[in-house]
């Protein structure tokens, strides 16, 4: 990417001050419209976080789509696996919430990635190996840490891949796994810190103009903020270890 | 042309625009750009064709409108739902209540976006009036009737309006593939949606257990008031499956039920096979339960609908 074009120096609260934070002002305007010089060569700058040479490429079309869901529950199936095996579950008392949660949650994502590898068959890329050498599985604020990123980035995920999909019934069973992510993704949220289904960070939170506002009126959207494949790989990645990194750059 | 300088001068009267521009990089795709050199030629028809997409009225297919007024419908008999329990008096206790304005918010959020979208082919905002929110198709004496007075009551209701809305847009998604952009937005909805519907049947375990809602586990022996975050099987047919209307429905097939591993159907939610997938022989361990938990089932629209209509008044065209 050449240069991105100088921008006013406005600041929130002058009279020049766009409306809107100054980062979406920028993710318009960076897109290599340098327009001094006019120049747009190959935007090819999203990878710059993937290992080159020796990621595995998830393929194009629907199973390139598929391979990325299955690389990701495959990650969240082993993440579950490893909690399981660690001090913070292992000391839950039986018939507790969060013992119930964390067997709920390891069962499902196992499905989820088994039900891939099916429907992948011969296409299916190999089994990843994980590298959670970053989370301590004896600590609960760690361990429900984690499990919150991996859900949220399940959904983002999901939902941004949605529009690459070709196949009517592969987009409706993508529908029905994203909602059970975003179902356990509101859980943890809520263990770590109550009534946070739903945060900035995940949604862009709708504010009506006032108290009397009719339904519609106000600012934000109450959306989900989708994230494009190759977003999600830089974060799932740092997840893998070398040999088993990813690359969703052919999903397009 | 100050390309940059006109974005910025839209920006102080249309707060909204970067929500109205594609991102930059389908743009690009969209104008066959991808990887080429943009030339100074070329710049006028980028730029007036950035701006027909972002105000430029386009016609929408009939699929399209009907699977989002349908989606807009509901988003009506939630907000006002839940901005109906918010203003009765006792109704939500002061612990719960920012997660039941976030809520409100979120649905009039997706109100305003769905407007946009369908612009002049919107459903106009049909009040507060038209809900029955008792279950009684205008009466007002149907079995929900106090619902702004008990809180289990109000969170079971609210419970079947939102899982009745995560179906209805899993199943009206693969009819909004011919416009990416409203797929997206859809799908951004629809999870959030399910976010609702995991807080409230987490809300409502604490009120059936009287503890701390994040201290109480799912009951599978009595899934009617204690859920799981997740719809566990058909949920034993939800919050209230003896009343009439039933929230059995809710959880239950619609139409068709049945078909095979590449067509769209609509299985009860206690469906474990997905895709000609046999999930309970696939994985090891897998129970009826945990493979039924582990996929949510879509609804088609004239089975939503069917739901919806309880609890509007008779004479309305809503949900018709």
């Amino acid at each position: 990417m050449s240069s991105i074009p100088s921008l006013p120096p406005v600041g929130p609260g002058t009279a020049d001050a766009p409306l809107l934070p100054r980062r979406s002002f920028l993710r318009y305007s960076g897109a290599g419209l340098a327009v001094g010089g006019l120049l747009l060569a190959g935007c090819d700058d999203d990878n710059d976080d993937i290992t080159p040479g020796g990621t595995i490429d998830v393929g194009s079309g629907d199973t390139g789509v598929l391979n990325y869901a299955y690389a990701l529950e495959q990650l969240e199936a082993a993440f579950y696996a490893k909690v399981k095996e660690g001090a913070y579950y292992k000391g839950l008392a039986g018939g507790s919430l969060e013992k119930q949660v964390f067997d709920d949650l390891a069962i499902h994502e196992q499905i989820h990635a088994d039900f891939f590898k099916k429907v992948l068959d011969t296409k299916a890329i190999k089994a990843l190996e994980p590298d959670f050498s970053t989370i301590k599985f004896d600590d609960r604020n760690s361990v429900l840490g984690a499990a919150k990123s991996f859900e949220d980035l399940g959904v983002a995920a999901y939902n941004g891949a949605g529009r690459y999909i070709q196949t009517p019934a592969y987009l409706l069973i993508a529908g029905k796994i994203v909602s059970v992510e975003a179902r356990h993704a509101a859980l943890i949220r809520d263990l770590i810190n109550y009534n946070t289904f739903v945060g900035s960070d995940v949604v862009d939170l709708f504010t009506p103009t006032n108290a009397t506002s009719a339904p519609g009126v106000g600012s934000g959207t109450g959306k989900e903020k989708s994230m494009m494949p190759t977003d999600v790989v830089n974060m799932a990645n740092k997840f893998l270890k070398d040999g088993s990194k990813i690359s969703a750059s052919n999903i397009k | 042309m100050d390309f940059f300088k006109l974005i910025s001068d839209i920006e102080r009267v249309d707060p909204e625009i970067y929500d109205r521009l594609d991102s930059r990089r389908r743009v690009f795709r969209h104008f066959g750009l991808a990887g080429k050199t943009l030339t100074a030629a070329m710049l006028p028809n980028l730029v007036s064709g950035v701006f027909q997409r972002a105000y430029g009225q386009t016609t929408l297919n009939p699929d399209i409108v009907a699977v989002l007024n349908l989606a807009l419908s509901l988003e009506y008999l939630e907000y006002y739902y839940y901005d109906s329990g918010l203003k009765a008096t006792n109704l939500i206790p002061a612990a719960d209540r920012p997660a039941f304005e976030i809520i409100r918010n979120d649905e009039s959020g997706h109100i305003k976006v769905l407007r946009e979208a369908l612009g002049a082919a919107a459903i106009p905002d049909p009040g507060r009036a038209t809900f029955d929110y008792s279950g009684g198709k205008g009466s007002g004496t149907g079995p929900f009737a106090a619902a702004f007075g008990n809180y289990a009551l109000y969170l079971g209701v609210a419970q079947s309006f939102v899982d009745t809305g995560v179906r209805a847009y899993k199943g009206g998604a693969t009819k909004l593939m011919s416009n990416k952009d409203i797929l997206e937005a859809a799908l951004n909805i629809h999870s959030v949606e399910a976010r609702h519907s995991s807080h409230v049947r987490t809300v409502r375990r604490g009120v059936a257990a009287n503890a701390a809602a994040i201290t109480v586990p799912g009951n599978l022996a009595d899934l009617n008031k204690q859920p799981k975050s997740w719809i566990s099987g058909t949920d034993n047919g939800g919050p209230s499956p003896s009343t009439t209307p039933s929230t059995a429905a809710v959880y239950g097939p619609g139409v068709p039920a049945t078909g095979g591993p590449t067509d769209l159907f609509f299985p009860a939610d206690s469906n474990t096979t997905q895709a000609g997938v046999d999930l309970l022989t696939n994985t090891a361990g897998a129970t009826a339960a945990s493979a039924s938990e582990a996929f949510d089932e879509a609804l088609d629209a004239a089975t939503v609908k069917t739901i919806a209509r309880n609890f509007v008044d008779a004479k309305s065209t809503l949900f018709v």
